[in-house]
């Protein structure tokens, strides 16, 4: 048994996701990442079965961990109980806090899940929010997005929403001192100091790869993770 | 099999929900992209059905999107959570109904937790001391949104004004239904009808006089997959996973989908619009698409309020066609008008999906 191996078991959802594989496939069978990446959820719980530390290291290097959606349809289908997907946010987490994330294409991304859904949190009360979400960046949104987003205030207005206004209510403003309580918990329970790792290790790996880089995000570096894709994920290209 | 042994067979797939006195957490992709849904339900259970339902002002995301996008660590999901609670317990509410699906599987993936690990229930106790001073309860009842418009179904059946009925054929519409991963497909017992048998949209479009349609990627996932949308390198995987769907419930030719979860209607809003822009791709009658609903929309449509005012204006694929099968009127030119009757310019056609 490794030191690696060792930690990833303190993590409760580990004790949960993890029982006894019998490497049956079935998860790799319903896995919509399976069906569209490179990838095996069979193959997370083969490698961590082996206690094998180095194959771990490996593995938490490796672009294979951000594969999967977590929708979690693998936990319903296992014949024993185990559940892959939780087994994937025990991964993830480990590879951010140990500084691997950086070394995989997809795992770079994690600094623009930090500066949108992770900033938007501690600043609006909200995962998204609607200002933020521009058509240029979400293309798929269609012209009626673009619309919305030109007339934010009155189209939020027209369908009930108090858009950054107080009190209850859809989009209401989320006030001051309880955005402060927010930002209080991510300072006690950690969020505060693994979003200050994850933009530390980009900024580092911004310079090693010669990017140009910034807290905006539209500097080399966040385009770059943001829109590149190298296309060796999946099978044939 | 006997009736009795019938009967316990299928209780393991029933739920509890509570009939009054909810405590209502709201949801972050509903708010940006169906805020009109929102505001149906609250105006449904509190209007229509004379509810308690109380939304306190300092509540916050759950940080579900974040926790799933792995930037957000467990121990603070867990604590921001737990503040829900705190916030519950202060304004004297035990029953927990949330309006989003990814918060719905984040509530009982923290509860399950701490009912396996009580240690980590104190640890969460002590950082939320720490960080607010807070103490909670925790909730007797946590529902989704959608199980309790399905507790309430029949009575909205009986005030509604419109049924799901072809008014041309005289047939019932056919509906698909597409149930969000996270309702139940990590703790089935929590959802009505459990992961293989999941009834709480079934049951309404029954109900209201609607029928469903059974197809081969029905369980499947809408493909959010959290990063898999939100990066946009990623999203060769969601609309994927969006355009399997369709293939597969295409040739049956279904009127609607509905939708529980708050992020996959706008998926398989917005994905008929790209396919059909990328592959030139159409999935209803005539170069329309199949119109997508949340559950509140479809309620509200029931019991007949302004299709505007339902919001059915802000979806990518045109609802209009259903709302003439079933006859319920609607000013076109209404449609893009402010509060205030101010004009607000016309989206753009798409060049391939039919909008006009």
């Amino acid at each position: 048994m490794g030191l690696l191996y060792d930690r990833l078991t303190k993590d409760v959802r580990f004790v949960e996701g993890l029982k006894a594989c019998l490497n049956c496939g079935t998860c790799t069978a319903i896995c919509p990442a399976a069906e569209f990446y490179n990838y095996q959820p069979r193959q997370i719980a083969e490698t961590l079965q082996t206690r094998d530390d180095n194959r771990i290291e490996a593995l938490l290097k490796s672009d294979t961990i951000w594969y999967c959606g977590e929708c979690m349809s693998c936990v319903t289908r296992c014949p024993r109980g185990n559940a892959p997907g939780l087994l994937i946010t025990v991964l993830r987490t480990a590879s951010q806090d140990l500084g691997y994330f950086i070394e995989s294409e997809k795992g770079r991304q994690q600094l623009a899940l930090k500066r949108t859904v992770g900033d938007w949190i501690l600043q609006y009360g909200y995962c998204l929010f609607p200002a933020n979400i521009l058509p240029e960046n979400h293309p798929e949104q269609g012209p009626i997005w673009e619309w919305e987003h030109d007339h934010l205030e009155p189209v939020m207005d027209r369908l009930g929403a108090n858009y950054k206004k107080t009190g209850p209510g859809v989009l209401r403003k989320v006030p001051d001192e309880d955005l402060e309580e927010l930002k209080k918990i991510f300072d006690v329970t950690g969020g505060t100091a693994r979003f200050q790792k994850i933009e530390e290790l980009s900024r580092r790996k911004a310079e090693e790869m010669g990017m140009e880089f910034d807290d905006t995000m539209t500097n080399e570096y966040f385009r770059h993770i943001y829109t590149t894709n190298s296309k060796k994920h999946t099978e044939g290209e | 099999m006997k009736i009795e042994g019938k009967k316990r067979l299928w209780q393991e797939y029933q739920k509890e929900i509570p009939d009054d006195r909810y405590f209502y957490v709201r949801s972050c992709v509903r708010q940006n992209f169906f805020p009109a849904s929102e505001k149906a339900f609250l105006q449904i259970m509190k209007g229509e059905l004379g509810k308690d339902v109380y939304e306190n002002a300092s509540h916050t995301t759950c940080s579900g999107i974040g926790y799933h996008s792995d930037v957000v660590p467990f121990e603070t999901s867990m604590t921001i959570i737990a503040r829900q609670f705190a916030l519950m317990t202060s304004s004297g509410y035990e029953n927990l109904v949330t309006s989003c699906i990814t918060s719905f599987g984040l509530y009982n993936e923290v509860l399950e937790t701490w009912h396996h690990f009580p240690e980590v229930l104190e640890k969460v106790r002590n950082f939320l001391r720490q960080a607010t001073g807070q103490e909670f309860t925790i909730p007797k009842n946590v529902s989704h949104a959608s199980d309790v418009i399905y507790k309430f179904r029949r009575e909205i059946g009986e005030k509604g004004t419109f049924r799901l009925v072809n008014r041309y054929t005289g047939k019932p519409l056919r509906g698909v239904e597409h149930i969000g991963c996270h309702y139940s497909k990590m703790f089935p017992s929590k959802g009505v009808g459990g992961a293989e048998y999941p009834h709480v949209l079934v049951g309404m479009i029954e109900d209201w006089g609607g029928e469903v349609i059974d197809y081969p990627e029905r369980r499947h996932c809408c493909g959010f997959g959290f990063r898999q949308y939100l990066v946009q390198a990623n999203r060769g995987y969601s609309i994927s996973c969006s355009r399997k769907k369709f293939e597969s419930m295409a040739p049956y030719k279904p009127d609607f989908i509905l939708t529980n979860c708050p992020g996959c209607p706008m998926f398989l809003d917005r994905w008929q619009y790209a396919l059909g822009e990328m592959e030139g791709v159409t999935y209803g009658e005539n170069g329309q698409g199949i119109p997508v609903l949340t559950y509140e929309e479809l309620a509200g449509m029931v019991l007949g309020y302004n299709p505007w005012d339902l919001g059915l204006q802000v979806h990518q694929v045109p609802v209009e066609p259903l709302l003439d099968k079933i006859g319920i009127p609607y000013d076109p030119e209404a449609k893009f008008l402010g509060k205030g009757g101010e004009y607000l310019g016309k989206p753009e056609a798409p060049s391939v999906l039919k909008f006009y």
